[in-house]
């Protein structure tokens, strides 16, 4: 097993933030505020957070934001609650929470919670229990879970919950690892794990397990790297992550790296990208590897930087 | 599916397969595995899904002509969409640059929101119903060429949806695609939710949508979102007693028949694997709670005695319950969590408090106020008459009110008494024994209990449920019917393969037998807790990925067996006689040491022990212990445990005083499993505001072992071992120290 090339995927995240211009990029421009929630939170695990201009990123991001408060993806796109997130992750990332209007922008999250308890991710009025995540995990980085309905909030997910013990996106919606992370991170940041089998939804979830080592995300589906974190996380939640064989999911994240031109991809010899990489790196951090930061399972931000918020002076 | 191990039992599949189906489940064996799209995942990456996965790993080279070309049509795209989108062009020039941009890229969804404002806008000036059908129809082309070009579109499948919900267009044009894009993709959950979406708003029945997971499912077994789906719509056939599934027995039989065709043709093909476990869980939960265990127990006779720490030569030592103040705890056990226990769900006649004073708490810190054990606590004054004996009664169960989380009462009238008698000792004895004394937990302070079995057996409630003989809960001849026909069936798939699920499923199968046969008092017990055990060490070997799974279900079957009987539960029992103690030495321990226990079980079985070793074990959770009321010594020396917040279950014993948790590995890991199980400001519990003036005091180390505190405050704890863990350094004891005002020694040391 090769060793986590941690320099080199310093040097292929600072490289793509530079890149604009190729297909692969522009493609994704809609979203580069995730895709600078992903780097960024890579480079923190990867102790180099200090490597860019802090000033500069939290300068781009306040230019994401909309009257409305909410964030978008990009410049001059809509407003959306998924980047809103990333904006307030960022800045929490960076400890720079306090350049926010910080009940302009949780009026813009409360502002979309639905009358069933559910969230929508803006005006147009899509429904999906990522919302309830996003919306749970925002406010609470916020600190004003209180302007919410956070009962309603956890029924609606509870709702969602399936009989193999997983969630879907809306009510009758098949589990999906992806899916489970959010109402399990949903469930355990507003107090509610109970409504949760551990046991069921553990045994589903280290079933994810393929002979490669690597994690799929739903019965019968071909292993990825970013369940590494999806799977990974939920099972630290509810406390069952000892159910699955670490090492060999390590050796599986580990042999999706580009060892040349660093960057991590969903599977061995795959392109590499940054949402992969940055799953990659929260998956070791998440298996203790040896000199990766920890990560909150819940908050999906370093534990020092959950801390440093939650038990503040 | 082709080429792997397909189980080619005849005799399986003649005795127990329907002919028809056999023969789809032959072709659905030939049939390629699903699309190896990328699964699609939850928020923030959408787009990354077509163009961040599966793209084969090329060495960086700089663009060639077409994909820069390429690149720049798109950029003019973006640039021209934004701007339309800023300035409110809505013309049919400007919606063609849109519809071609998501073509390209369908996950721009500043992209989609124009075009919605865009019909809007369009619409509001509209009024002829061909035009405005005209319109929709022309959106659902452009989502439908998005959808062609990336399947998992989120973006695009709202867009559809929200078309559709305009009304004017017809949704059988819907169920078309869905069944072109369905056969493509079988495993696509979008399209499953939009299915759903389109039944709904068709008022389509759900034996129709049935039907159609039955087809699937025909096609190709493997295809869990077919038989998640059915999992659905059949809980609510069967909820709703819908005409044709109002026997419900008749309805899971077939079930179980369709399902055993998945799991005996590819036993390794997990899609029928949850599907079998939810049937299970159907044929054996009772629907309303159980009590499992109360303590005490019915017709137990019971001592209490004011002085904790006192040799009470002529007391039972099961029988005797100390405490330093007469509280006296009533705990009631329920094999789910429930709510609602209180005064006026539960009545209990003493002499000494009013009903309507007792306050019942759940046993748990979550925010649920529900938990699977309640207690509260009886207030005896210090009376110095030792002749008389105190009756208790408690009733409840007689008026609805204790419920579960998914609404079912508890409703079987249920009663049970016991008797307390007080102890109390003269000045003279009570002066000797204020001095507290150290517990030592060496092999040589504990001696094997040689008292009478009958002491033990009468405070430990086996069948609880004979308390409530009237509704007691006998399986039905259909239960064990079907369970015996499922035992039979695995063992023949086992004797054609050595399959993983064949075991584990035989193996959940022996134990719910076993639990159901418990419920039958008057049958005798045969257990398998034997061959059980077997089960989980050979699938340890089998499947080493998840050792650890086959672990912890092998300690609570082990928990099981111990617990099963008075006899094996004495064989446990050592009296406690430490030579330089005085004062505990009539204490009885359970000692379960050394064991190799990674979890523990059955805690209802053991509400009676006050004094509890399970030091050199495995263990990394002591779920579960919260139920032991009694518990004041308690032993978890040299075990797994990783951090404090593993702890949590002893903030709800407020008798412990002794607690020996040295050599562990807390502090040792960097990720805490346990963080968002304990109560605490991360997770919002209630009453758990991280008050920063009065805990702070600006003292950096109340933050750096915050769970300390979390944990800790609130314990009487007199000794405290720490030593052996990551965790304890000096700052880390002075800390300990200060929270725990009652300790006396830490680490075998006099706290000054």
């Amino acid at each position: 097993m090769g060793e986590l090339e941690m320099e080199k995927h310093v040097r292929y995240i600072l490289t793509i933030e530079k890149k604009k211009d190729d297909f692969v990029s522009l493609v994704i421009e809609h979203l580069r505020i995730n895709g600078a929630y992903w780097g960024l939170t890579t480079l923190d695990l990867l102790g180099k957070i200090e490597t860019i201009d802090q000033d500069e990123v939290v300068s781009w991001v306040m230019k994401c934001q909309d009257e409305s408060g909410g964030f978008a993806g990009n410049i001059g796109h809509d407003p959306h609650i998924l980047y809103t997130l990333s904006a307030v992750q960022i800045l929490a990332l960076l400890d720079k929470l306090d350049v926010l209007d910080i009940d302009k922008v949780s009026n813009y999250v409360a502002g979309l919670q639905n009358e069933d308890g559910s969230f929508s991710g803006d005006i147009w009025g899509e429904v999906d229990t990522r919302f309830s995540y996003i919306a749970i995990c925002c406010l609470s980085i916020l600190r004003r879970l209180e302007k919410i309905n956070v009962e309603k909030a956890v029924d609606f997910v509870v709702r969602c919950k399936n009989l193999d013990g997983g969630f879907g996106s809306t009510p009758g919606g098949e589990s999906h690892a992806g899916q489970i992370f959010c109402c399990v991170g949903a469930l355990a940041l507003t107090g509610s794990l109970h409504h949760i089998d551990r046991d069921l939804l553990g045994w589903w979830l280290c079933e994810r397990q393929v002979k490669s080592g690597g994690l799929n995300g739903r019965p019968e589906k071909l292993p990825d790297v970013c369940y590494s974190w999806w799977v990974l996380s939920s099972l630290v939640m509810i406390d069952r992550v000892h159910w699955i064989d670490k090492e060999k999911l390590a050796r599986f994240i580990l042999d999706c790296q580009d060892k040349e031109n660093g960057g991590i991809s969903d599977r061995p010899d795959d392109a590499v990208d940054v949402f992969h990489t940055y799953f990659g790196v929260a998956g070791l951090s998440l298996l203790e590897y040896p000199g990766v930061k920890a990560i909150d399972p819940a908050y999906a931000l370093p534990v020092d930087v959950v801390n440093k918020i939650i038990f503040k002076k | 599916m082709e080429g792997r191990g397909v189980l080619k039992s005849e005799s399986l599949r003649r005795s127990y397969v329907t002919p028809v189906l056999c023969v789809v489940v032959v072709a659905a064996a030939a049939t390629p595995p699903p699309r190896s799209l990328c699964p699609s995942a939850p928020h923030r990456e959408s787009v990354a899904k077509e163009k961040m996965h599966g793209r084969p790993r090329k060495a960086p080279k700089p663009d060639d002509e077409a994909s820069a070309a390429k690149a720049a049509q798109l950029q003019t795209l973006q640039v021209q969409l934004l701007q339309n989108h800023h300035d409110k062009i809505y013309t049919k020039e400007a919606l063609e640059i849109c519809a071609k941009l998501v073509e390209v890229n369908p996950e721009h969804y500043t992209a989609w929101n124009y075009r919605k404002l865009a019909v809007e806008s369009i619409l509001r000036s509209e009024t002829d119903a061909d035009a405005i059908k005209a319109i929709l129809t022309q959106e659902l082309r452009v989502a439908e060429s998005a959808l062609r070009r990336n399947f998992k579109c989120y973006a695009a499948w709202y867009h559809r949806k929200w078309v559709l919900n305009k009304g004017f267009l017809s949704l059988d044009h819907e169920f078309r695609l869905l069944d072109q894009f369905q056969k493509l993709d079988s495993r696509n959950f979008h399209a499953w939710n939009y299915r759903r979406h389109v039944a709904a708003l068709k008022n389509l029945s759900l034996e129709e949508e049935l039907k159609f997971t039955t087809d699937m499912i025909d096609t190709n077994f493997s295809n869990y979102s077919a038989w998640h789906n059915r999992s659905v719509l059949l809980s609510d056939l069967l909820k709703q007693k819908v005409q044709g599934y109002s026997h419900r027995e008749k309805v899971l039989t077939e079930e179980y028949e369709l399902v055993h065709q998945a799991i005996f043709t590819d036993p390794d093909d997990q899609s029928g694997w949850f599907y079998h476990l939810w049937l299970l869980d159907q044929t054996v939960r009772p629907d309303s709670p159980v009590l499992t265990a109360s303590w005490p127990p019915e017709g137990s006779e019971l001592v209490l005695s004011f002085e904790h720490n006192l040799s009470g030569g002529l007391l039972s030592p099961f029988r005797t319950v100390y405490s330093d103040d007469g509280v006296f705890p009533i705990v009631l056990c329920f094999n789910q969590a429930v709510g609602g226990v209180n005064a006026s769900t539960v009545t209990i006649v003493y002499m000494f408090n009013k009903n309507e004073d007792l306050s019942w708490m759940p046993l748990s810190t979550d925010n649920s106020g529900s938990a699977q054990a309640w207690v509260t606590y009886l207030n005896f004054p210090d009376v110095k008459d030792l002749s008389q004996a105190y009756p208790v009664e408690v009733r409840f169960g007689h008026s609805q009110g204790i419920v579960t989380s998914s609404g079912c009462h508890y409703c079987c009238p249920s009663q049970f008494a016991f008797t307390v008698s007080l102890h109390s000792f003269n000045l003279e004895h009570s002066e000797v024994a204020s001095n507290v004394e150290m517990v030592v937990w060496k092999d040589d302070g504990f001696n094997a209990y040689g008292g009478p079995i009958m002491d033990l057996s009468s405070i430990v409630s086996f069948d609880q449920l004979k308390i409530d003989k009237e509704c007691l809960q006998k399986a039905s001849s259909w239960q064990s019917e079907t369970i015996s026909n499922e035992i039979a069936l695995f063992r023949e798939l086992l004797s054609e393969i050595d399959c993983k699920i064949g075991n584990l499923t035989l193996a959940r199968l022996l134990m719910a037998h076993d639990a159901m046969m418990s419920y039958q008092p008057s049958q005798q017990k045969k257990t398998h807790s034997k061959e059980v055990l077997d089960l989980f060490i050979g699938l340890m070997k089998m499947d080493p990925c998840h050792y650890r799974y086959y672990k912890d279900e092998h300690s609570l079957v082990l928990m099981e067996q111990v617990t099963s009987t008075s006899d094996s539960l004495v064989r446990h029992c050592c009296q406690y006689d430490h030579q330089i103690s005085s004062g505990l030495h009539n204490l009885i321990c359970f000692r379960l040491k050394n064991m190799s226990l990674s979890r523990i079980g059955f805690i209802e079985r053991l509400l009676w022990v006050q004094m509890l070793d399970l030091s050199h074990n495995e263990l990394r959770s002591i779920e579960g212990l919260e139920a032991m009321q009694l518990l004041s010594c308690l032993n978890l020396s040299n075990n797994k445990l990783r951090s404090l917040t593993a702890l949590e279950p002893l903030r709800l014993l407020k008798s412990l005083k002794v607690l020996d948790i040295s050599y562990n590995e807390i502090g040792a890991h960097s990720i805490d499993t346990t963080r968002y199980l304990c109560a605490s400001p991360l997770s919002h519990a209630v009453g758990t505001d991280w008050n920063i003036n009065e805990d702070v005091n600006n003292d950096d180390n109340v933050r750096k072992y915050w769970e300390a505190v979390v944990i800790f405050k609130g314990l009487h704890l007199t000794q405290l071992d720490v030593v052996g863990n990551a965790i304890a350094d000096e700052r880390f004891r002075l800390l300990l120290s200060k929270v725990l005002p009652c300790l006396k020694w830490l680490d075998g040391e006099v706290v000054h």
